[in-house]
């Protein structure tokens, strides 16, 4: 008589536990509930203990101040702004700031870094050594002492207005700022910008084929006259026929300042170029790694085919470096964005200095103000990563054909 | 066999005398093969000669050669008084150079701030030169023992009971202190802990040792309180308002770096737990302060922790820092410690099991020193972060060395053209030598755990 056979045991169940509890069997689980009871009783004692300090300092809390009148002025705004504007006005003033610097900061710090990088590779002895001096100089001092260093002392010793230093005539530094000339739009701006486009898409279109008659012939067009041509000639033929597309406004010394042109701030200045060279020292080594990362041999069978020193380094080095390179260059950006938020030490207005320095201080909002300044570089972080992340997904595609 | 002269042929004149081979190596070497082989880098080298020469010679005029180094206020360093273009202007360094230092910590309580800086240096020295032995109990003194030492040092106060007042005040039902009844609760807590060493080690044969470090510690924590007079009130009070400088520099970084400790290590467990809900709120809490500034989590820290503690209760404005510093730092070590334990081969954790070691011992005893051991230069390249990071404190209006600096440019007494240059240059050779040898320190551990090289 044969042993009735067991039931197979309730499967949905049993994986429910499983992934309840992690595979870690019963004591996980209780260890998961006590846990997660006492982060719901921390919650609740901050919620509470939050609500009742708010009460006894009568703040109202909600997000109802945004719509109030902010009543202080800002230094720089890229869109309209006065006094009488809303908070909510401010925070968008505060977040363009900062995506301008950011924007800056990205591009001259990549430039700087790549050609430190390539400076402190190069067989030049000297050259290699100047370029290790400044990522050991730069790397090794505090961001904030940088940012002070360039606007309280470097910029602020810079002559007044009266003796500004000149830049070819057209560009002005002085104590105050950096003033350029500033470009108003012309009638024929529009004829002029649609010229360029065109430019653009043609040369790009040529790009594309020139490349796909590479790779399924093996020939190589010349394009780069006609590149040349299309990029320089179209927008020229448009300012021949219907006129220049911007008009200059110089900036004139009138009294003790000047007038007329554009007036860069000084911390921007200071912002711009502490960030840019503090963040190029750092991309100057993810740079120089990656580069180091690509085996010998891919110089060598580069030179055997017969390719320059730079078409090795564009078509066989670096697409291979970028891959290493990405992900941490990604950080050293991130960085760079978190690391505009010490504009509020020399009185940059950018978000966190007009929204959580001075409306926090006027509204007493701190809750609120905090947690969507921290939402707002939260969310920019996440989204620099995502492109970075598609950038290096497309650069291992491309490898991998 | 003649004589052979058709077979054999032997030279009857000397051969010619090669060229010498080029000398590659020394200062010549260097020239022909690094600097001056092809007509690019001859220019190169003439650039970055001339840059190099743009750079250091204003740098050395201006610290050194030009430099006045006696006075007593701002005349010295004027250029009319000192007849030639003035440099740095070290009078004013040598003025305010206590007051970088120690901020506006009382003159006469200064030797505590001494004090303090020489243990530190006593502890930390050898725990950084790998023969020295007895790793463990130093580094046990300088995480563990240290911290609180230092307290009561810089800070001052005494303690009015021990371990069972603080039970029974967290109950509310505290008796009212004095010096025999501190000393009763010691005794006890001290007989009470070593008892309990002793009983977890498994009764006396096995127990033995744990009890009597157990003992000891009690006995090196008697000795402190009667040293400091802890036990009647103790030194006097210094505020931390009245901390600044380097002072403030260091006890920020180092406090950072102690307690970002245990919190990267358990964020990073939590982080490769199996348990579903712990890795989900250690992924979030990781990223949460990975993405966010840290001037944001200072902010926080000083704005925020006092809306959500009890309104009776009110803590430090230094101390509100130390722990935003800290849970910040944590994540962020959290994630270096994360690597190290994803390094540690499957296999070590299945032996500690096979051996029917706890989850706790297998971690703590096999798989955490590993991991520890693997990411320690790492680790050291976030702390050089965190000991710059430091600076952010004046921005929520402590002062520390940069902005004790700050605070010092104000003064009219010292308005120079020079004196923000003397001032940036003294402090900035201050953080770049401790940030350098770190940095070295780091390459130096990294070449001697490279298991290639060993």
């Amino acid at each position: 008589m044969a042993a009735a056979p067991r039931p197979p045991p309730f499967r949905p169940l049993a994986r429910l536990s499983r992934i309840l509890s992690g595979g870690t069997g019963w004591k996980g689980m209780v260890g998961q509930v006590v846990f997660a009871a006492l982060l719901a009783w921390l919650a609740y004692d901050i919620v509470t203990n939050a609500q009742a300090n708010l009460q006894a300092q009568r703040v109202a809390s909600g997000f109802g101040f945004l719509s109030s009148s902010a009543g202080f002025g800002v230094s720089q705004a890229l869109i309209s702004y006065s006094e009488a504007d809303s908070y909510f006005r401010v925070f968008e003033v505060g977040l363009l700031n900062t995506l301008l610097v950011s924007a800056i900061g990205i591009v001259f710090a990549t430039v700087i870094g790549f050609a430190v990088a390539i400076a402190r590779l190069s067989p030049n002895w000297l050259l290699a050594r100047l370029a290790a001096g400044y990522v050991e100089v730069i790397r090794n001092l505090p961001l904030l002492f940088q940012l002070l260093f360039w606007y309280l002392a470097v910029l602020a010793a810079l002559p007044n207005p009266r003796q500004s230093l000149s830049v070819f005539g057209v560009a002005f530094l002085n104590n105050r700022g950096f003033v350029v000339p500033q470009m108003l739009a012309e009638p024929g701006a529009r004829v002029f910008m649609v010229a360029i486009v065109v430019a653009i898409i043609a040369s790009l279109a040529m790009v594309i084929v020139a490349r796909r008659r590479l790779y399924r012939r093996g020939e190589r067009l010349r394009i780069w006259p006609f590149v040349l041509v299309l990029l320089i000639g179209l927008p020229l033929l448009s300012i021949v026929l219907f006129g220049a597309p911007v008009r200059f406004d110089m900036p004139v010394l009138r009294g003790f300042n000047f007038a007329g042109g554009m007036r860069i701030t000084t911390e921007l200045v200071a912002l711009a170029i502490s960030l840019s060279t503090y963040t190029a020292a750092f991309i100057a080594e993810v740079v120089r790694g990656g580069l180091l990362a690509v085996p010998k041999g891919q110089t060598e069978a580069g030179a055997s085919l017969g390719l320059s020193r730079g078409a090795i380094l564009r078509l066989v080095i670096i697409p291979q470096a970028m891959r290493v390179i990405l992900p941490p260059l990604t950080n050293q950006y991130l960085n760079l964005i978190k690391n505009s938020s010490l504009a509020v030490a020399i009185g940059y207005p950018d978000l966190f200095s007009v929204f959580a320095g001075t409306a926090l201080s006027q509204t007493g909002q701190a809750v609120e103000i905090i947690a969507m300044t921290m939402a707002v570089y939260l969310a920019i972080s996440l989204v620099t990563s995502a492109i970075m992340n598609f950038y290096g997904w497309r650069i291992d595609r491309s490898l991998r054909a | 066999m003649s004589n052979g002269t058709d077979t054999n042929f032997v030279r009857g004149a000397l051969a010619p005398e090669r060229q010498p081979p080029v000398v590659t190596t020394g200062i010549i070497g260097l020239m022909r093969t690094r600097l001056f082989n092809s007509p690019t880098n001859i220019l190169l080298t003439l650039i970055s000669a001339v840059v190099l020469w743009l750079l250091l010679v204003p740098t050395i005029r201006f610290l050194f050669i030009d430099a006045v180094w006696q006075g007593s206020d701002r005349t010295a360093c004027l250029a009319e008084n000192a007849g030639h273009p003035v440099g740095a202007c070290w009078p004013f360094i040598q003025a305010k150079f206590t007051q970088l230092i120690y901020g506006f910590y009382p003159e006469d309580q200064r030797w505590r701030a001494n004090l303090t800086f020489a243990l530190a240096v006593l502890l930390l020295a050898p725990l950084l030169v790998p023969k020295i032995p007895h790793k463990a109990l130093n580094a046990a003194l300088f995480f563990i023992a240290f911290p609180f030492l230092a307290f009561f040092l810089l800070h001052g106060g005494g303690l009015d009971g021990f371990a069972f007042y603080w039970i029974a005040e967290l109950f509310g039902a505290a008796w009212t202190p004095s010096l025999t009844r501190f000393w009763f609760d010691f005794s006890m807590t001290a007989a009470f802990v070593t008892m309990a060493m002793l009983w977890f080690g498994g009764g006396w044969p096995n127990g033995r040792r744990a009890a009597l470090s157990s003992a000891l510690t009690f006995a090196g924590i008697a000795v402190v309180i009667v040293a400091l007079r802890l036990d009647q009130g103790g030194l006097p009070i210094v505020d931390t308002r009245q901390w600044g400088g380097l002072l403030v520099t260091l006890v920020v970084s180092v406090t950072g770096i102690v307690a970002s400790m245990p919190v990267g290590i358990a964020l990073a467990l939590g982080r490769t737990s199996r348990i579903p809900l712990l890795r989900a709120f250690s992924v979030m809490f990781i990223e949460f302060w990975r993405g966010v500034p840290l001037i944001t989590v200072l902010f926080f820290a000083t704005y925020m922790l006092p809306l959500f503690l009890p309104g009776d209760f009110t803590i430090d404005a230094l101390v509100r820092v130390l722990v935003g510093i800290a849970l910040f730092a944590g994540a962020y070590n959290a994630e270096v410690i994360r690597g190290g334990l994803l390094a540690i081969p499957r296999g070590q954790r299945e032996a500690a099991n096979a051996l029917g070691l706890s989850y706790w011992k297998t971690t703590g005893l096999i798989v955490l020193p590993q991991a520890l051991r693997h990411v320690i230069p790492s680790l050291v390249n976030s702390f050089i972060a965190l000991f710059k990071d430091t600076t952010l404190v004046l921005i929520v209006a402590l002062f520390d060395l940069l902005g004790q600096l700050r605070a010092t440019f104000a003064d009219p007494v010292w308005a120079t053209p020079t004196t923000l240059f003397t001032g940036f240059a003294f402090t900035g050779i201050i953080y770049w030598i401790g940030c350098f040898a770190m940095s070295r320190y780091s390459l130096f551990v990294e070449r001697r755990l490279d298991p290639h090289r060993r």
